[in-house]
């Protein structure tokens, strides 16, 4: 008699009021219903342990059940990542699919997957570069091969596109720079090409990245493009791979990644080696960035009377998580 | 009057548009001819004062007489100077005509300095302008979450390396690695009656390198033993210490130093696993029976 009543003498978690074991509570009761912040804080924490408790405690029954049946399990279940919950696009392009190679045998890079075209890149930056900004547009130069850096001092890019078609560019990069860093990349491609409007982040400089090797050779990189899977993704997949010759050497080792992840595109550059036949020793070089694609124009850059073929708009796209669109 | 306003404002009380630093007072009065607190600038000490003022950029002269003093409204008389420079300072003269030096002087300094910014205005919305897009604070610190977690999730080391791998098994590298192991131990696996006659292809010209030769030759026997490839290694100062195989992990120690790694490649020892039967059961049994 009387046990329900009168605390019962447990240890305290951490100074909260001894709760008698007994005590039934009314069936509708939750634990934010409590007013007391002290008394409500003790009661959520019984009841986390309560949870954990019995999570492990079922885990522990799976674990002898998958024992006992040995060989006839059931197969392990698959964790649910982002990539596996991902949102299906229609507009994934299957491998097979003549309408995406009619397409890509006839678009702008044609001529250069035919080999017709020999990449030339400039490299430019807004006005007024400041140190950091310089620095990267070098190491982004000896990154890529046949590129060269020229200052902009208030010339307007209008101007100057159609001076770098007639001296035979192929592509522009404009890199705009904000409060001393690089935070913006315009990737355009000369004849008439499509432009892109990146946003860059975490730009590493080549002194910044540890374990580091030497710099980069004049040899042409290899290109390795992941995870590039839709419509969208495959055509800014190809204006990266039209920045780099055609023909990697490699005598080289080095290789340049794009690799896409979530909408983030990730680049690197490495020296790799081949230490046997099922192992790879890869080395950092040369700098490193993220972006993320904002806008794709048809034409070259031109921002009011461009034709957009996608722009990032915030509202609408970024309402699910698990939704991407490279 | 003025002379009272000034003593009472100017001088000693607090007048609304003074403002003081430790070297200057200004006065904040929107017709206010110098910008300084004066007595001979102040637009309210003043009964009889004149300004320059531009609005959508035309000037105007503002004029302001004794005999207005108590219409406050129809105070302050405007003129509308003309576009060219020099016309509009002839209209000056003439409107301020007999009015003191002082304040002629000051309106046609501030007629000049009020032209030449409108003209540097002019000059500047033909250049490009820097468009200041607001950054927002909630959706920077989500896309910079993200990606990081994109980051972690994308494991770039280990997909390069599992591209650069793919790359090798397709042949894109044509000859330039040759890696003798690997075509053994893939025949090996696969197919045994074509392999020989491969094998031997592969021996014939492993003549040529007379390390790599011996290399194969001293680990036949082991293929069978050691489960993981990974571990065996191509370099050719390797081969002497591999033809003990029984001191493998000796030698991978000795090679460690010998070899120069390049880059965050780390070796490990081939994993050999003893296993002991354990005899002092039956003599606990005994014992106890």
């Amino acid at each position: 008699a009387g046990d329900g009543s009168g605390p019962v003498g447990s240890a305290a978690e951490d100074g909260g009021p001894p709760v008698p074991e007994r005590v039934l509570f009314p069936p509708t009761f939750s634990v934010s219903e409590i007013k007391n912040k002290q008394r409500r804080h003790f009661m959520f924490l019984r009841w986390k342990q309560q949870q954990r408790k019995e999570k492990l405690a079922a885990k522990k029954k799976r674990r002898k059940e998958r024992e006992a049946l040995g060989d006839k399990a059931p197969p392990k279940a698959i964790p649910k990542t982002i990539e596996n919950q991902r949102v299906y696009d229609e507009t994934t392009v299957d491998p097979n699919d003549e309408e995406v190679a009619f397409d890509e045998a006839t678009d702008e890079f044609a001529p250069y997957f035919n080999r017709q075209t020999v990449p030339k890149i400039l490299i430019t930056t807004s006005d007024r570069p400041r140190g950091r900004t310089v620095r990267f547009c070098e190491q982004l130069s000896t990154v890529i091969p046949n590129s060269h850096v020229y200052y902009r001092r208030g010339l307007a890019l209008k101007r100057i596109i159609p001076q770098c078609i007639a001296r035979d560019f192929t592509d522009l990069i404009v890199i705009n720079e904000d409060r001393k860093i690089p935070n913006g990349l315009v990737l355009s491609h000369l004849p008439d090409g499509p432009t892109a409007h990146f946003r860059m982040s975490s730009v590493r400089l080549r002194k910044e990245i540890k374990r580091k090797g030497k710099e980069p050779t004049e040899h042409v990189p290899e290109v390795i493009l992941n995870n590039f899977t839709t419509r969208l993704g495959h055509s800014i997949g190809r204006m990266f791979a039209s920045l780099f010759p055609h023909d990697p050497q490699f005598i080289g080792r080095q290789v340049a990644t794009f690799h896409n992840q979530r909408d983030y595109i990730f680049f690197r550059f490495h020296r790799y080696i081949f230490k046997s036949e099922k192992k790879v020793g890869i080395q950092e070089l040369g700098p490193r960035f993220t972006l993320k694609l904002r806008s794709l124009q048809k034409g070259t850059f031109d921002s009011k009377f461009g034709e957009y073929e996608w722009i990032h708009k915030r509202r609408e796209m970024d309402t699910s998580r698990r939704k991407f669109h490279l | 009057p003025s002379q009272v306003v000034w003593d009472t404002l100017g001088n000693r009380q607090f007048c609304s548009y003074k403002i003081t630093t430790k070297t200057q007072n200004f006065c904040r009065n929107e017709y206010n001819l110098t910008g300084l607190c004066n007595r001979s600038s102040c637009p309210l000490a003043n009964s009889q004062y004149a300004t320059v003022r531009e609005e959508k950029g035309r000037c105007y002269l503002y004029m302001k007489t004794i005999e207005r003093a108590a219409f406050p409204r129809r105070l302050w008389e405007r003129v509308l100077l003309s576009k060219n420079y020099e016309k509009a300072l002839e209209e000056i003269d003439e409107n301020l005509i007999y009015w003191p030096r002082f304040i002629r002087h000051k309106c046609k300094q501030r007629f000049t300095k009020i032209t030449q910014y409108l003209i540097r205005i002019r000059k500047l919305t033909l250049k490009r302008q820097r468009k200041l897009v607001p950054l927002r604070r909630k959706i920077e610190r989500r896309e910079k979450r993200r990606e990081e977690k994109a980051l972690i999730a994308a494991q770039l080391d280990n997909a390069i390396e599992k591209e650069l791998l793919e790359r090798l098994k397709q042949d894109t590298y044509g000859d330039i690695y040759n890696f003798p192991i690997h075509a053994f131990d893939k025949a090996l696996q696969q197919q045994d009656a074509e392999s020989e006659s491969e094998s031997d292809a592969e021996k014939e010209e492993d003549d040529e390198d007379m390390d790599k030769r011996e290399f194969v030759e001293a680990d036949d026997s082991d293929l069978s033993d050691f489960e993981d490839m990974d571990k065996l290694e191509t370099s050719s100062e390797e081969e002497e210490e591999e033809e003990e195989e029984v001191e493998k992990k000796a030698s991978l120690a000795k090679s460690k130093g010998k070899t120069p790694l390049k880059g965050p490649a780390r070796r490990k020892r081939p994993y050999i696993e003893i296993e002991y039967e354990e005899e002092t059961e039956p003599a606990t049994k005994t014992k106890a029976a």
